[in-house]
């Protein structure tokens, strides 16, 4: 079970306080958007064997939706962000880069 | 014969003896036995039946390790069943029996299975049932079913408590032995949080029975002295009949304590410990190996280091003449055991050509017999040990003597308990030397910070020495202190240790080594579950080479112990018969908890009234004392109707519609959502959020909305409120409370959090109360202070004001098709508003109803209910309300969703009525209607209407609007239902009955 | 708080006193706190300046970033607070009334930290969690707020739907005989 850090909150909780709600960054399709475009954005999402970008909801305390950028196999957790924006601030890419420089960014 | 010597066994106290019951029959142990030691001091040496062959069976083991005495225990509300006798301590009043034997352990007709053995190998179930077919069915089946599992299954419901206890430590180490006692004190003396759990009762493991001297002190002497020293530090506590049960992901682990169960109590029986620890020390310890021959399982022959257990702590004697059956020299300890206490050894027969070392020397001295190089070539005896035929170990097994005896201490050496360090991923190197897996310190289990979390102390961490296990403590114990961020300034100086030098081990996994088959057919691996070496041997010619496709076709390991004594024999075995390394071989999996826990601790508190918080309105104490039964809508609980005297459910049902069409009715409507929206971009926020548009709702009126998600179908629906230009009241369904209120903020939170808005769920603030009927008018104008007349507030409006003297809020909307009103107090005058509404129209016979009666007056009007009309495949289309869909507005949630080809075309389901062709029988909740063989939809609300005098429904049927008139069937359970398809709206279609 | 005639329901069988008080006047007041308008604003009207994250002084407490729960002072009223805080934050903003919709409990004991540990996933030990701190999160699975009203107090509030509830929970977690005595030893 995991520890996350709400950043609204600034106090480090476990899982049973928190809503996962999948990946996080994808972009709204609305009207005027592709059959593909907008199933994609329903539908597809990303799985992969390493870093990952969550959605998440700190239901239990303050409220607030933030995003957390974890290892999904061995659960490192790189850090937790504002859900107000649309990618991964520049640290943590710099923190993830240096554990693991392998990985490239593509959220 | 085992019984009760005078000598030793410290941990009972022989003045206050405890009767207790097994098999029907009066025991007597003292208090501090376990139910195991308490069985051996009386003779008890069969305590149950193998699970498959239903071979006798006795006490192996001292701990949680034990695979043969389990036993169903206690009566009633207290029954469990699998609980081992060796983790039982007796108290006065216990009840045991054994398990797995009919009509009694002594004689079992299921032993015949022991004969046919032959016929019953590894994997039989998936070659023997296949034919004939129908045998399955009436034979196989049911005798399986009948002889499936070990206890017998709870029949009365546990009349225990239990609860959970959060905790946060900085360091939590699992183990009450030496070495966790010495990493406790060492990690404590940083000023760390500490919390070290015991699964036993009494702290010091090994040290209470094995013969060292630490700093000048003997074994128990040093164990208190460790506790003395502890006990003055306030940062450490210890937990005594708590396990460490188990370590999960970022230091999570879960402490497992059994509050009462040597000692029933009201208390709680067990306490589930939720622990979050920064760092995790385990010192768990080592488990004995069995050695494998023929006839290992009869009762009698035990792990030596259990036999010492018993003779030291409980004062027992295993049997009068015990034969010693080793690999290493830590048996040697059990035979001077024994010889202290006076009892006989006849022999001990050492594997290694070479034989032991100083421990050796001392029972040389002693005159007790020593061979080495010799192997147990097979045990004797029926239903307990008569003696053992030794034989060559390098041998075939022909038998060079029979030594008679009671009692085989076996030793086939340890295997460092490595189960918590490998729950959440921390790895294994192969010990070649000690031939056993121990935790690779370079390899741990890593937290959140992708650090390792968890060490290991003591033998756990392979060190097999005194000196090397107190050591790896204090080192384990230094580490964690400074990873937690705390510092010890002064090494602290080594403890002297004396103990004598011990020879190496020798890997021997088949005694004699090259046994024939018909030996290893009669040598158990897991006595559990009653695989052989042949077995496993016949799994790897089978083709089984992955060790987890062997445990399964076997069912090695699988049983209530997981294996702990027969994994790494069994691994073994497979490795020769594979030709293959043991460590290339691996081990499975160990998985959480490390012994069983109750289902109890799982649940914690939540069972009975805690099982599920239930809300509840500030009137339903009322419906409560008024006859009312609830139903369950998410959670709360809500009238469904109210009971008069004599009355049935449906007559209440009945009379509650009739009396609110006729006059007037009063309902509950609380529990509806109730969400504040405001700010300057309030209207603009609501225009995104709902299909149609909000945001040209003029102040002081209400629009009926709808919700969809992000695919067009519908998600809820309810009616908005302008309270003023920049602030809305959003109602929602009772389901929709909390989930839209979340909804809402998500999309301001992470699509729109540009726009100026605020939410507040403010459902609980206010009780509503619908006041339905020809009457309402008049039963609110009775109350006085509003003016409510149809020109002052018309269908659809609101007013804010006082009514009877309180400060309220009336909307005129209806969802029953009445002249219909909804008055909203604070919460606190809720019920005060109730009686004031009953008093105000008793002229009228107002009377209350429940959400059935309101559910019926819905369906006559077509109106829809979001979870019976839809179900999350269902549009606003779907359901003929395409006019609550905006087509002006460029975006909306579920807008672009709708669009999709399929949501668009032809032949979806739509809502139409259903008028049944017969006047009295109702078409069943959610039938199919068939067509051609074909499901073409399915009914969605059903009732019986007492203003129509017959039944009406809802359906959703494949291009239903096009089928006006058509008879469509519904077959149900061998029935065919008719029913015509007809417009949704029942009862005053044009709508004059509210707009009065 | 020690006032009997302010609780609507008392139990003091178990090895904590658990009391449900009658109803504490609250608003609701959402809006940007990171305003520094709105923060002196906050501060004239209130008499306290807005609390730091997860922290309550003065009957104020920080619920979110945006949100704060203010406790009416005696001889106020909800409505009059309201009226206050729409005419004096010219921010976008949200007040309102909330004192119907929570249910509040006293817990009085030395041992009130360890009734809340068996439902609560969080630190309740001294250091980590004392007079000032507010917490929100869940006791089993009832999603509460609570904070020390002194070294041997906690007040506790939930939802008024789950008064009842929330009552019969605590009362069974204080039970005598019971504690685990870890926090408290």
């Amino acid at each position: 079970m995991l520890l996350l850090t709400c950043p609204y909150c600034g106090v480090e909780a476990e899982e049973t306080e928190f809503l996962g709600a999948g990946q996080a960054h994808l972009k709204r399709h609305m009207d005027g958007s592709t059959d593909g475009e907008f199933t994609a954005y329903l539908f597809e999402r990303k799985n992969p064997k390493g870093i990952v970008f969550e959605r998440w909801r700190h239901v239990y305390g303050c409220g607030k939706w933030f995003h957390a950028a974890r290892c999904a196999v061995t659960l490192e957790v790189f850090g937790t962000y504002s859900a107000q924006t649309f990618e991964p601030p520049k640290d943590i890419i710099a923190k993830i880069k240096a554990k693991r420089p392998e990985w490239e960014a593509k959220p | 014969m085992s019984f009760r010597i005078p000598e030793f066994g410290h941990l009972i106290d022989r003045k206050k003896p405890v009767s207790f019951s097994f098999n029907g029959k009066t025991v007597q142990g003292f208090a501090g036995d376990t139910l195991a030691s308490a069985l051996m001091a009386t003779d008890h040496r069969m305590v149950g039946r193998s699970f498959k062959y239903h071979r006798p069976r006795g006490i192996v083991a001292s701990g949680g390790e034990e695979p043969n005495a389990l036993m169903n225990m206690g009566e009633g509300g207290r029954f469990e069943p699998n609980q081992r006798a060796t983790t039982t301590e007796v108290f006065e009043g216990l009840t045991a029996r054994s398990q797995n034997h009919w009509p009694s352990l002594n004689f079992d007709i299921g032993a015949i299975n022991n004969r046919l053995s032959r016929f019953l190998p590894a994997g039989f179930y998936y070659k023997t049932f296949m034919k004939p077919q129908w045998a399955w069915k009436h034979i196989f089946e049911p005798i399986i079913r009948n002889s499936a599992g070990l206890g017998q299954a709870p029949s009365e419901r546990d009349a225990d408590r239990y609860e959970y206890f959060y905790c946060y430590t900085d360091i939590l180490i699992a183990g009450g032995g030496v070495a966790g006692l010495e990493a406790a004190l060492e990690a404590g003396r940083s000023g760390a949080k500490v919390l070290l759990l015991e699964q036993s009762p009494h702290f010091g493991g090994r040290f209470m029975v094995d013969d060292v001297m630490v700093d000048g002190r003997d074994g128990p002497a040093h164990i208190a002295h460790l506790l003395a020293e502890i006990s003055t530090m306030p940062n450490v506590t210890l937990r005594n009949r708590t396990q460490g049960a188990g370590v999960f992901d970022h230091g999570y682990a879960l402490g497992y304590e059994r509050l009462t169960d040597h000692a029933p109590a009201s208390t709680p029986r067990h306490r589930l410990w939720r622990i979050r620890a920064k760092r995790i020390i385990t010192a768990t310890g080592a488990l004995e190996r069995t050695l494998n021959f023929a006839g290992n399982d009869l009762p009698g022959v035990m792990l030596a280091g259990a036999v010492r257990d018993y003779v030291r702590l409980y004062g027992v004697a295993p049997g009068a003449r015990t034969v010693v059956v080793t690999n290493n020299d830590d048996a040697y300890r059990t035979a001077l055991t024994l010889h202290a206490a006076g009892l006989e050894i006849p022999a001990i027969i050492d594997a290694r050509p070479q034989g032991g070392g100083a421990l050796a020397e001392q029972a040389r001295a002693l005159g007790i017999r020593i061979e080495t190089g010799h192997a147990i070539a097979k045990v004797t005896g029926k239903k307990h040990v008569t003696g053992v035929e030794i034989c060559l170990q390098s041998g075939t097994g022909g038998a060079v003597e029979t030594i008679p005896c009671d009692c085989v201490a076996m030793s086939g050496g340890f295997s460092p308990v490595v189960h918590l360090w490998s729950h959440c991923g921390g790895k294994l190197n192969w010990d070649a030397a000690n031939a056993m897996f121990s935790p690779d310190p370079s390899r741990p289990p890593t937290d959140q910070n992708g650090e390792g979390f968890v060490l290991t102390a003591g033998t756990a961490f392979g060190a097999l020495t005194t000196q090397a296990c107190l050591q790896s403590a204090t080192l384990a114990a230094r580490q964690a202190a400074k990873e937690v961020g705390r510092s010890l300034k002064a090494e602290t100086a080594p403890r002297e240790v004396q103990s004598p030098d011990e020879s190496a081990m020798a890997p021997i996994w088949s005694m004699p080594a090259n046994a024939p088959y018909k030996l290893r057919a009669k040598t158990f691996l897991d006595f559990q579950n009653d695989v052989k070496v042949s077995d496993v041997q016949l799994a790897a010619r089978e083709g089984f080479e992955s060790v987890e496709h062997t445990k399964r076709y076997t069912t090695l390991g699988m049983a209530t112990d997981q294996g702990k004594l027969s994994n790494i024999n069994g691994l073994a075995v497979l490795a020769g018969a594979l030709n293959a390394e043991i460590p290339d071989v691996g081990t499975t999996t160990f998985r959480p908890p490390y012994t069983p826990i109750s289902l109890g601790a799982i649940a914690g508190e939540a069972s009975g009234p805690l099982f599920k918080p239930t809300r509840k309105t500030a009137i339903d104490g009322w419906h409560e004392s008024h006859g009312a039964i609830f139903e369950p809508v998410a959670d709360w609980r809500r009238a469904y109707a109210y009971i008069q005297d004599g009355e049935t459910t449906q007559d209440a049902i009945t009379r509650e519609i009739l009396a609110t069409r006729g006059s007037v009715g009063l309902f509950d409507a609380s529990t509806l959502g109730k969400i504040i929206v405001k700010g300057p971009d309030a209207g603009k926020f609501l225009d995104l959020l709902y299909t149609n548009m909000m945001s040209t709702l003029k102040v002081g009126k209400c629009r009926y909305g709808l919700m969809c998600n992000e695919n067009g179908f519908l998600m809820d629906d309810g009616v908005v409120a302008r309270l003023d230009d920049e602030t809305f009241l959003c109602h929602t369904t009772t389901g929709g409370s909390d989930r839209i209120y979340a909804h809402m903020e998500e999309w301001l939170q992470t699509e729109w959090w540009d726009l100026k808005a605020f939410t507040a769920n403010i459902t609980e603030q206010f009780t509503q109360i619908v006041v339905a009927g020809p009457n309402a008018r008049k039963v609110l104008e009775a109350l006085g202070g509003l003016d409510v007349s149809r020109e002052a507030l018309p269908f659809m409006g609101f007013v804010e004001g006082t009514l009877g003297g309180l400060q309220a809020r009336i909307f005129r909307i209806s969802f029953s098709g009445e002249l219909s009103y909804e008055v909203a107090v604070p919460a606190s005058q809720g019920l005060l508003l109730w009686n004031l509404l009953l008093q105000a129209g008793a002229d009228y016979g107002i009377a209350p109803y429940g959400t059935e009666a309101l559910h019926v007056m819905r369906g006559e009007k077509g109106f829809v209910v979001v979870g019976d009309e839809s179900d999350g495949t269902v549009t606003p289309h779907d359901l003929g309300m395409s006019w609550a869909v905006s087509k002006k507005k460029e975006d909306f949630i579920g807008k672009r969703g709708m669009q999709r080809s399929f949501l668009v075309a032809e032949g979806r389901k739509q809502l139409v009525g259903l008028r049944t062709l017969s006047d009295t029988e109702k078409l069943p909740e959610s039938a199919h209607a068939v067509e051609d063989g074909k499901a073409i939809g399915h009914v969605t609300s059903t009732y019986f209407s007492p203003t129509l005098g017959h039944p009406i429904a809802m359906a959703l049927i494949h291009g239903g609007r096009d089928r006006m008139g058509d008879v469509l069937s519904f077959p149900v359970g061998g029935k065919v239902h008719k029913a015509r398809v007809v417009d949704p709206v029942f009862y005053d279609k044009k709508g004059a009955q509210q707009d009065v | 708080m020690s006032d009997l005639m302010s609780f609507s329901e008392i139990d003091g069988s178990g090895a904590v006193l658990i009391a449900a008080q009658r109803r504490v006047a609250m608003v609701t007041l959402k809006t940007d706190l990171s305003n520094k308008i709105t923060r002196a604003a906050i501060k004239k009207l209130l008499g306290t300046t807005v609390p730091a994250q997860r922290k309550i002084a003065n009957g104020v407490a920080w619920m979110a970033p945006d949100e704060l729960l203010i406790m009416v002072p005696e001889g106020s009223t909800p409505e009059a607070q309201i009226e206050q805080l729409n005419a004096n934050i010219k921010a976008p903003m949200l007040a309102v009334d909330v004192s119907d919709a929570r249910a509040v409990f006293t817990l009085k004991g030395n041992n009130a930290r360890e009734v809340l540990a068996k439902g609560a996933p969080i630190d309740l030990s001294a250091d980590a969690f004392a007079q000032g701190d507010f917490r929100r999160t869940r006791l089993g699975q009832v999603a509460v707020a609570f904070w020390m009203e002194a070294d041997d107090e906690i007040t506790l509030i939930c939802f008024a739907s789950l008064r009842q509830f929330m009552f019969d929970w605590l009362v069974n977690a204080a039970q005598k005989g019971s504690l685990p005595a870890y926090l408290n030893r």
